[in-house]
């Protein structure tokens, strides 16, 4: 079974149709941000919906994260020998919000800024009761 | 431009790693050598503002110092910490509440990248590192503004190299550029030897009354500008996680044309400048973004030398963040110092030719923040 990161709450959810993030809609001037929060950054408002966002759009910025990350935070690879570079990068939603994933490609050479991509899940780690743990990563569209 | 505030006594710890010394002990040597450098005693302190960010509160240093009843408030402004307490020491004396005072700020951080964040989906899912930031945002920049590789080895080794003359630096072993290019590529583009470190050490400033300066030294420094400024909307900023479709320009742009605009002075009139480099692009496009070029025209710039020692605008003449690590609390102040020593003429072998008489300051940080001054004689 796969479960999210613990902490996705207003984050992430795993649906029938595909994994979906979740973010928020400023109700006085449309501003999207990601994940869910309170008030809004651009208007200042007080007054945010909920609203699920959508699952493609293109990479804006990108790098290769070369290194294990230190435990905590980090729950997935962090053994040297075992750690495999993943990509890094902002994916614009068209018309919402810039967010910030994990990228499936780690290869230099098969990233580009403008690049179509599309929501996935990407594995973690294998909690105690034997849960794939999973958090959101977005892929190149094949094509 | 006016001269309401001075920099008469400055005192630093040595850079790196110190076994054995405190965070908080490292700060209270830099500031017996920053009172002995003004000629006073910490008993002659109306007011202190300190601080570290993983080195305890800074106000506790005065069991150690004397206990003589002075306002002392700590600062916590993330990398912008140092910055934050030469602002409030300034702004104390301008307002005409204290004649003369204390600014420090220390620090001594764990090995490697920094730790950030605690048990959310952020931080689990491999996304709370500073260092993806600094990947991302020069990746895209030397895309859009032909900003080549090779520029951010020169950057690197012009930092290792003005280390290297730098008693009070980390590093001391000047770095090639096929050395750095050649070291383990950390976030791409950027290499190991291109970023700087978390580290260790002590700043501090005696700042005073411009008018009452020369009881304490000869050669007064003059801070015409202190600012900090955090981010605005549509900003690009390091642990976002998002960002707007809209771009705006980030904190750095603001807070420079605050300081300008405080000394009455523009960037052509500045003979050197100590810019945040937490890795090799960083000071590229800060160069821009403090208003010293146009975006691109660094390339051109750093490959004919114009930001070397003896250049049209040196750069991080002290070896920068990527030569002395970054000991958050500290590193702002680090700056100063290095723009005081200039300013006297007491900079040594790496000294600034022609006597220099503007120098500027600039720091980005978590979570998008900026602090810069100006500083003259």
């Amino acid at each position: 079974m796969k479960v999210p990161v613990s902490g996705s709450d207003g984050v992430l959810v795993l649906t029938e149709a595909g994994p979906r993030l979740l973010g928020a809609r400023c109700t006085r001037c449309g501003n999207y941000v990601f994940p869910v929060q309170s008030g809004c950054p651009k208007c200042t408002g007080d007054q945010m919906e909920t609203v699920e966002l959508g699952t493609r759009g293109t990479l804006w910025a990108w790098t290769v994260q070369g290194f294990p990350p230190k435990a905590p935070p980090y729950i997935g690879e962090t053994d040297p020998k075992k750690f495999r570079p993943y990509g890094v990068g902002y994916v614009e939603l068209p018309g919402q919000v810039k967010v910030e994933a994990r990228l499936t490609e780690a290869d230099p050479a098969k990233l580009t800024a403008g690049m179509a991509m599309e929501l996935v899940l990407d594995t973690l780690s294998t909690d105690a009761e034997g849960n794939e743990v999973v958090t959101f990563a977005f892929a190149p569209v094949a094509g | 431009m006016s001269d309401d505030v001075a920099i008469v006594g400055i005192g630093i710890h040595r850079f790196g790693r110190t076994e054995g010394v405190s965070g908080q002990d490292q700060g209270v040597i830099a500031v017996r050598r920053a009172l002995a450098d003004a000629g006073v005693g910490w008993e002659d302190m109306q007011f202190a503002f300190g601080g570290s960010a993983a080195a305890g509160a800074a106000d506790t240093m005065v069991s150690k110092l004397g206990l003589t009843g002075l306002q002392f408030i700590n600062v916590a402004n993330g990398c912008a910490t140092g910055g934050s307490a030469l602002f409030s020491a300034y702004s104390t004396i301008r307002s005409g509440l204290y004649d003369i005072g204390i600014a420090v700020g220390f620090d001594k951080h764990e090995r490697g990248a920094f730790r950030v964040g605690g048990t959310n989906w952020y931080g689990a899912s491999g996304l709370a590192l500073t260092t993806q930031f600094f990947g991302m945002k020069i990746n895209r920049y030397m895309e859009q503004y032909g900003i080549s590789e090779n520029t951010l080895a020169k950057v690197a080794a012009k930092a290792s190299r003005n280390g290297a003359m730098n008693p009070m630096a980390w590093r001391s072993k000047p770095l090639s550029e096929e050395e750095i290019l050649n070291s383990p590529m950390l976030s791409y583009p950027l290499t190991q030897y291109m970023f700087c470190s978390p580290a260790e050490g002590g700043v501090a400033l005696v700042l005073c009354r411009a008018d009452i300066a020369h009881r304490y030294s000869d050669k007064p420094i003059f801070l015409k500008a202190a600012a900090v400024k955090s981010r605005r909307f549509g900003s690009f900023e390091v642990l976002a996680p998002s960002l707007s479709i809209e771009y705006g320009v980030g904190p750095t742009v603001d807070a420079s044309k605050a300081a300008f605009e405080m000394a009455g002075i523009g960037p052509e009139d500045v003979d050197l400048a100590q810019l945040q480099d937490t890795e090799a692009g960083a000071e590229v496009m800060h160069m821009a973004e403090n208003g010293f070029c146009a975006d691109g025209d660094q390339e051109l710039m750093i490959q004919s030398g114009e930001t070397e020692i003896g250049g049209r605008l040196p750069v991080n003449t002290d070896g920068g963040c990527i030569a002395n690590g970054e000991p958050i609390g500290a590193s702002g102040l680090r700056q100063v110092y290095e723009n005081v020593l200039q300013l006297r003429g007491d900079a040594g072998n790496r000294q600034v030719p022609n006597n220099p008489k503007v120098a500027y300051t600039h720091v980005y940080g978590a979570p998008g923040i900026s602090g810069v001054t100006i500083l003259a004689r």
